[in-house]
């Protein structure tokens, strides 16, 4: 792999590898001393076109930890950075003799455009580019379904909430498919599910209650609050009413269902706290197991 | 100067003509078919064995960039590229910067014709002032300069009220209006065809209905008002349906189709690729089968090229940040004739599409072989194979899915009013 762009492109066994390899550095995280030197005397860029706060810090304590110099690059999204920009921002910044960029774009297909255009032996990881693909949170999310469940074989998994513009839902899905998943469900209103979803392998629901049953995973979607209101959903309150994941809910999946969510979490509008922090929750150790997953796709693009 | 161009296959279907014969041209005309004129003594010959003789192709919509946007294009480089793919004819299209909605738009564009040009180019004038959707241009005035229709190509109208009032002031000004259907709430932010691929790829759809709607709003008002309407590059097959029912019913209404319509959907694009960003976006498969079935249909009566060229910068980008359109003057013919080899259509009937029906709308001079009629004709070589490559393209725009592609026929010389506009170089 030079690249990491989308989870829809990669076989089983890379994908397993990928697993394999984050699970080396987990120990890494529970030692004193939290570096290893795989990518000593390396350049990462992390350039973040949009705002970020779990996603760009993680990325940068998993360069830090594989003793990579890092450097942080925020362009302000609010301005509107036209493709020019784009290819000059990389221009300059390959005269520095970086190794590796990590990048989130509000466009679907960015990472992609950089790849066509970075000069070779630099690699890219994909942070997540408009509604296409955030494959490093879908590779994270697979990672901690392994560690509670074990294989995927058997496993039906619930998908809820805004998967219209989620680029975390659809790298979840390739993912899923590839590593063999039973069942994928995806749970939204109808305004909220992209057309020919169910073309991706995957069944829809629009009622919680039935899609949710007997299920094994629940993954759940942050709702952005912007789109609350107007044409995609009438109300906060109408939706946490029908869609929201409350504890009388939860008891209709499988009685030892674990509970995702990649943040930030909105309280109250697509989960409730009793189950957010409830014990079959494993939200923040997501967010843990982000930083040896990172590492490990970091380490094995550097050719380790 | 006389020049006869012998032992040609000609295809000239307004003529019914799909034979081997002789063509003479004396001047600017065609002076005869088949036999030379009385006392005949022609200073260039041309053995046109085993090529065909097509009248010189009418397109129904190039852009050229001029004015305001000459760094993508000209008129001089891009009526080059015209001649060399076997158009003779060509509509401009109004949105260049400023906008063709006054006159002197059209003058500017007629006199860069007329010392840079290559081909003959007809306007089409902005069907409201800047392109706003509001307010009236002078349609007067534009068709006195010469226009041969009003349009407001893809920007929005304000409302069907204006558009309702817009159609009846065409009418009576009897010019054509050029309509291009597209719901624009519905369109939204979107950028490519509402399918699987959308889906897949996290790009903002554009519903099949952002074109029927608007299809279906146009009709109500042909009804009402009983106005001829042209519809513009329509990409789902239900919109031909709809206006095949219309036609039934008497509704005056014809239809165009571009090339790339008819052989690329939503599915070939890959890798984000932005030379496939184009408005109306590739559609589902289904509806490029559904058009190639209903090109034989008599509201069609076009295929163009919609040609758009772009410079680099222009698709240097992610897909829904490049600037929509392809550069397709050298693909029209070359298209047009796999439609043919893949037995869509028939070669008169392909032929018929490229020149005399697109040329009976416009309502110009142009589009047969008929003796006393302007001498604009292509000579095609239907065995070459040829490359599309971007050093031998010929537009300024390079912007084409096609690029790499091989094709088999290419245009060897092309006359405009009696002149040799193009000739392969060997």
């Amino acid at each position: 792999m030079q690249h990491f762009l989308t989870t829809e492109s990669l076989d089983r066994d890379q994908l397993i590898a990928i697993l394999d390899t984050a699970e080396s550095f987990t120990s890494v995280d529970g030692r004193n001393i939290k570096k290893v030197p795989l990518l000593r005397g390396k350049t990462i860029v992390n350039l973040f076109f949009e705002a970020s706060t779990r996603t760009r810090t993680t990325f940068e304590l998993a360069a830090k930890r594989l003793s990579a110099d890092v450097l942080n690059i925020n362009v302000n999204s609010s301005a509107t950075v036209k493709g020019e920009s784009l290819l000059d921002t990389l221009r300059n910044l390959e005269a520095m003799h970086i190794d590796m960029f990590i990048i989130r774009h509000h466009n679907s297909g960015a990472a992609e455009f950089l790849t066509q255009h970075i000069s070779p032996g630099i690699s890219v990881i994909n942070a997540g580019d408009g509604r296409h693909a955030h494959p490093t949170q879908a590779m994270l999310d697979m990672f901690t379904i392994r560690r509670v469940k074990g294989e995927f074989a058997n496993l039906r998994v619930a998908i809820v909430g805004d998967l219209l513009h989620s680029r975390v839902a659809r790298s979840q899905i390739h993912a899923l498919r590839t590593l063999g998943a039973k069942e994928i469900r995806v749970i939204a209103p109808r305004t909220l599910l992209p057309s020919h979803i169910e073309d991706l392998g995957v069944v829809a629901y629009q009622n919680i209650e039935r899609g949710i049953k007997n299920v094994d995973v629940i993954i759940m979607l942050r709702l952005q609050k912007e789109r609350m209101q107007g044409a995609l959903l009438p109300s906060q309150h109408e939706y946490y009413h029908l869609f929201g994941l409350t504890r009388d809910r939860l008891a209709m999946a499988a009685a030892d269902a674990m509970v995702m969510h990649p943040g930030p979490i909105n309280r109250g509008v697509e989960i409730s706290s009793a189950v957010a922090d409830g014990e079959q929750s494993v939200i923040l150790q997501q967010v843990s197991y982000g930083i040896a997953v990172r590492m490990a796709i970091m380490s094995m693009l550097a050719g380790n | 100067m006389k020049t006869e161009i012998i032992n040609a296959h000609m295809v000239d279907p307004a003529n019914d003509i799909d034979r081997v014969s002789n063509l003479y041209l004396h001047e600017n005309t065609i002076a005869a078919v088949d036999a030379a004129p009385d006392g005949w003594q022609a200073e260039v010959t041309i053995d046109a064995k085993e090529h065909y003789i097509f009248p010189g192709l009418v397109d129904l919509a190039a852009r050229m960039r001029e004015p305001g946007q000459e760094h993508k294009a000209t008129i001089a480089t891009e009526t080059l590229a015209a001649v060399s793919g076997g158009v003779t004819s060509l509509v401009c299209l109004p949105d260049t910067d400023p906008p063709v909605d006054s006159p002197a738009e059209i003058e500017f564009i007629q006199q860069r014709t007329h010392t840079t040009g290559h081909c003959h180019v007809y306007v089409i004038g902005a069907l409201t002032k800047q392109l706003e959707g509001a307010m009236l241009t002078e349609m007067a005035a534009l068709k006195e300069a010469g226009c041969v229709g009003v349009s407001n190509l893809l920007h929005p109208v304000t409302s069907n009220l204006v558009l309702r009032r817009a159609m009846e002031y065409a009418s009576s000004q009897d010019l054509t209006l050029f309509f291009h259907p597209m719901d624009h709430d519905l369109k939204a932010n979107g950028c490519i065809h509402e399918g699987l691929s959308a889906t897949r790829m996290g790009l903002p759809g554009i519903p099949s209905a952002a074109e029927t709607a608007a299809v279906g709003s146009c009709l109500a008002l042909i009804e009402q008002t009983n106005v001829r309407v042209h519809f513009c590059r329509l990409s789902t097959q239900r919109s031909l349906q709809m206006l095949e029912r219309a036609s039934f019913d008497g509704a005056p209404v014809s239809a165009d189709i571009c090339a790339h319509q008819l052989f690329l959907h939503d599915n070939d694009i890959h890798d984000f690729d932005g030379n496939y960003h184009v408005l109306p976006p590739l559609r589902g498969k289904a509806d490029m089968q559904g058009l190639r079935r209903r090109l034989c249909n008599d509201i069609i009566v076009g295929i163009c090229s919609d040609h758009q060229p772009h410079e680099p910068d222009a698709k240097l980008a992610p897909f829904a940040a490049t600037e929509a359109g392809i550069s397709s003057l050298e693909t029209l013919l070359p298209l047009t004739l796999k439609l043919v080899e893949e037995n869509v259509l028939g070669l008169a009937d392909a032929v018929g599409l490229l020149s005399h029906k697109p040329a009976k709308l416009l309502a110009i001079d142009a589009g047969t072989l008929s003796p006393g009629a302007s001498a604009d004709l292509c000579i095609v070589d239907p065995k070459l194979e040829w490359r599309l490559d971007a050093q031998t393209m010929i537009s300024s725009g390079k912007n084409t899915p096609f690029l790499g592609q091989t094709f088999t026929g290419k245009v060897t010389h092309t006359f405009v009013a009696g002149r040799l506009a193009y000739q392969l170089k060997q």
